[in-house]
């Protein structure tokens, strides 16, 4: 059933502030500081809502603006994300796509071809033209092409080449480094199980001892860290439990997860959300981001499948969905589109695109609609597993699985 | 994301084009095909400097000129990972000292310090090398700035382990959770040193256990130390439920009044644990587990309701199992 979603009281969240106990530390001094500019926004809001009762709205146009503006020209200060095209790329059409908007199909014919001039003559796709290849482009850019969902842009991936890179990347123990000589941490394994999949290249071969290894960066938290021994952080806890349903080892994530009080990856990643702000933060004691929304917001309906296979189904989200739209609507939205971290931060597209998918999660719990504000505020549903659009998902899924997973070569070797 | 701040005139600005010792290389444009996507509005010395770059890497020149130029290609884009691979393949070729790299990238990374690439560099060198005297050092000064920047982190689990440094850590980590009890990642630190030290032994949980007791004392509220709390008790045999000191010393807080919602969710679990695996403790029935999510709802955990209630019928659900198991 649907459900009309309200705005919390102002007093709930007044009295939401965080509890110092007269011992106040870095953290807490950086947390009463947020909640204090959050507050404001919220307070503000409260105000007008007597004079429109259209609030909170989400900025369709604005953004829509921005993004596309963003699509063909970015200003020098993205000069550091020089080795990101992909991502830049895969940042602005994901939120479009969620936003509804055609992108015609001459475009579409542009962009997978810049996407082409990223892809390595050794197989995988780079951070820009002519650099080295590298998982997380490769990924990002699999993903923008998928978006794009066009017979061109599907055609454009040499699937055999992008085994051999992916091979290339594995290492003994399971893991993957994102590059020829590069770090090894769980993005590795999530960019890796995410592009196999979409792209019909999965082998168990391929993945042997990686789903275990996966499970050693789960900390003593029930997050997920980048390597085993470090912090369970937001990022890398989506990465973990993605690549781990990916590969059909969701079960592993902890003996009895979904049964009982030992359900410690279930409690670690609802105690991320921030009881004032209302949206989500990455670790433990740090402050509330927008990016959060999705990478912690995005694992629910991940829990909520694996909870229904152990016959525990919930009935309702497992966390506050009408809080965290309150934050993304009311907290990170630039009046000229775009959205932000939290209160205070600039505008970029990595924030617009992960804020708009946890949005887009808050708003619908299985199929049925959960939306704060307006119906006009609704964004398109997104793929839990791999962050694009289900219907582009099928797309890409089905294209790849009909022609096969490619064979060995001759000079592939063992 | 990466850090975008940038630095400010720190190489000399005459540009690659202009410089009399460059005269021999045609550089090499950036082929963003007929028409770019997601074109960024490069300055003139960030496009001369990578033209140069995209030239010598295209004909893999191993050079002190094409080192020096890899210097000013990371200034300018720290996170280009193309360019600091390159520069490891360079410094190879010219058998260079690492050490004056380790000071180099030391640099860096005191500036960009949220950038997987620096710190990626770094870990190399210092393998190269096999010196990580320095290394305690760094991560303390960049963690003196940021205690929680994971990068730092990592890269000071890397040396630990690798190098079998863990004298002292323990020490480091308590001041760190001295000087901020709220300090997440000194708390995993702890954890990590121990798990790789003493292991969870029975005496060490037992010090580890008033360790924890005596922080959550002064506040209550800190979620870091009652994760660690439970970390601990999951690893004993005693399970969350039957620690006589933590049981008693969580009925004590609640009687005080105290009403952390973390002491709450903690009996909560106690009670499902007895539900679950027996135990016979009296204190810790379904009933009293249910009676503390509706506090956690109503008052004390709002934001967290809708997982409460889920919570309870997970109870209610148990109960109904364990009944149709003890009717057959």
């Amino acid at each position: 059933m649907n459900k009309s979603v309200n705005l919390r009281s102002i007093e709930m969240i007044r009295n939401s502030r965080f509890n110092e106990e007269d011992w106040p530390t870095k953290s807490s001094e950086e947390q009463i500081k947020v909640e204090e500019d959050v507050l404001r926004k919220y307070e503000d809001l409260h105000r007008k809502l007597k004079m429109s009762i259209h609030l909170p709205e989400l900025l369709k146009e604005q953004h829509k603006k921005y993004l596309c503006e963003t699509l063909f020209y970015l200003p020098s200060v993205y000069e550091c994300l020089d080795s990101s095209r992909p991502w830049l790329c895969y940042w602005i059409l994901h939120p479009l796509s969620l936003l509804g908007v055609r992108i015609d199909d001459r475009r579409k014919s542009s962009i997978a071809k810049f996407i082409n001039k990223c892809q390595s003559p050794d197989g995988g796709f780079a951070g820009g033209p002519g650099q080295y290849p590298h998982l997380a482009s490769t990924y990002a850019a699999i993903l923008a092409l998928a978006i794009l969902g066009t017979e061109e842009s599907l055609n454009i991936i040499n699937r055999q080449k992008l085994k051999e890179f992916m091979r290339s990347m594995k290492q003994p123990d399971g893991s993957f480094a994102m590059h020829i000589g590069g770090e090894i941490d769980i993005r590795g394994a999530y960019c890796a199980a995410t592009v196999a999949s979409i792209t019909g290249i999965l082998t168990p071969e391929l993945f042997e001892g990686t789903a275990e290894w996966i499970v050693s960066c789960q900390t003593y938290e029930g997050g997920f860290a980048g390597a085993p021994g470090m912090e369970a952080h937001g990022g890398y806890s989506f990465c973990g439990m993605s690549a781990l349903v990916i590969l059909q080892k969701g079960h592993l994530i902890d003996e009895q997860a979904f049964l009982s009080h030992k359900s410690s990856l279930q409690r670690w990643i609802v105690q991320r959300q921030m009881k004032l702000e209302g949206g989500f933060q990455g670790r433990t004691n740090k402050l509330v981001d927008g990016c959060y929304s999705f990478w912690q917001g995005g694992t629910f309906p991940l829990i909520y499948s694996l909870l229904d296979k152990a016959g525990n189904s919930p009935n309702d989200h497992l966390f506050d969905e009408r809080a965290l739209q309150e934050y993304l609507l009311i907290c990170c939205q630039n009046p000229t589109g775009g959205l932000i971290d939290k209160p205070g931060k600039h505008k970029d597209v990595f924030h617009t695109c992960y804020t708009l998918s946890g949005l887009s999660v808050a708003q619908r719990f299985l199929n049925k609609k959960r939306v704060l504000g307006s119906y006009r505020n609704e964004l398109i549903e997104t793929h839990p597993l791999y962050n694009v659009r289900p219907d582009l998902a099928r797309k890409a899924l089905l294209h790849f699985n009909n022609l096969g997973v490619p064979t060995q070569n001759l000079n592939e070797g063992t | 994301m990466s850090d975008c701040s940038s630095d400010e005139n720190e190489n000399d600005t005459i540009l690659y084009r202009d410089r009399p010792e460059w005269k021999d290389v045609t550089p090499l444009k950036q082929d963003d095909g007929d028409e770019p996507v997601v074109a960024i509005d490069y300055t003139e010395a960030f496009e001369d400097c990578y033209d140069y770059f995209r030239a010598i890497l295209k004909k893999k020149e191993i050079s002190e000129r094409a080192l020096e130029l890899t210097k000013t290609a990371a200034q300018l884009n720290s996170a280009n990972y193309t360019v600091w691979q390159y520069r490891r393949e360079i410094l190879k070729g010219l058998g260079k000292d690492l050490n004056e790299e380790l000071d180099y990238i030391q640099k860096v990374i005191l500036k960009h310090s949220k950038n997987y690439q620096v710190w990626h560099h770094r870990r190399i060198i210092v393998e190269w090398l096999q010196d990580a005297s320095k290394e305690k050092y760094l991560t303390e000064t960049v963690l003196a700035k940021d205690a929680k920047n994971y990068h730092a982190w990592q890269h000071r689990q890397w040396v630990i382990r690798t190098f079998k440094l863990f004298d002292g850590e323990l020490e480091y980590v308590d001041t760190l959770i001295s000087d901020d009890v709220r300090n997440n990642s000194a708390w995993n630190q702890r954890y990590f040193v121990i798990n790789n030290t003493t292991g969870f032994t029975d005496e060490v949980l037992d010090r580890e256990i008033d360790y924890t007791l005596n922080h959550i004392k002064t506040v209550t509220e800190n979620e870091s130390a009652w994760n660690y709390l439970r970390g601990l008790l999951l690893h004993g045999k005693e399970g969350l439920s039957n620690n006589k000191k933590v049981t008693d010393f969580c009925e004590e807080l609640y009687k005080s009044g105290n009403r952390s919602p973390f002491s709450l969710a903690v009996i909560v679990d106690m009670c499902f644990e007895q539900l679950n695996e027996g135990g016979g403790d009296s204190r810790y029935t379904p009933q009293r587990a249910k009676e503390l999510c509706e506090e956690l709802i109503n008052k004390y955990d709002i934001i967290r309701a809708n997982y409460w209630k889920h919570m309870i019928e997970m109870i209610d659900k148990t109960m109904k199992d364990e009944n149709i198991e003890s009717s057959n």
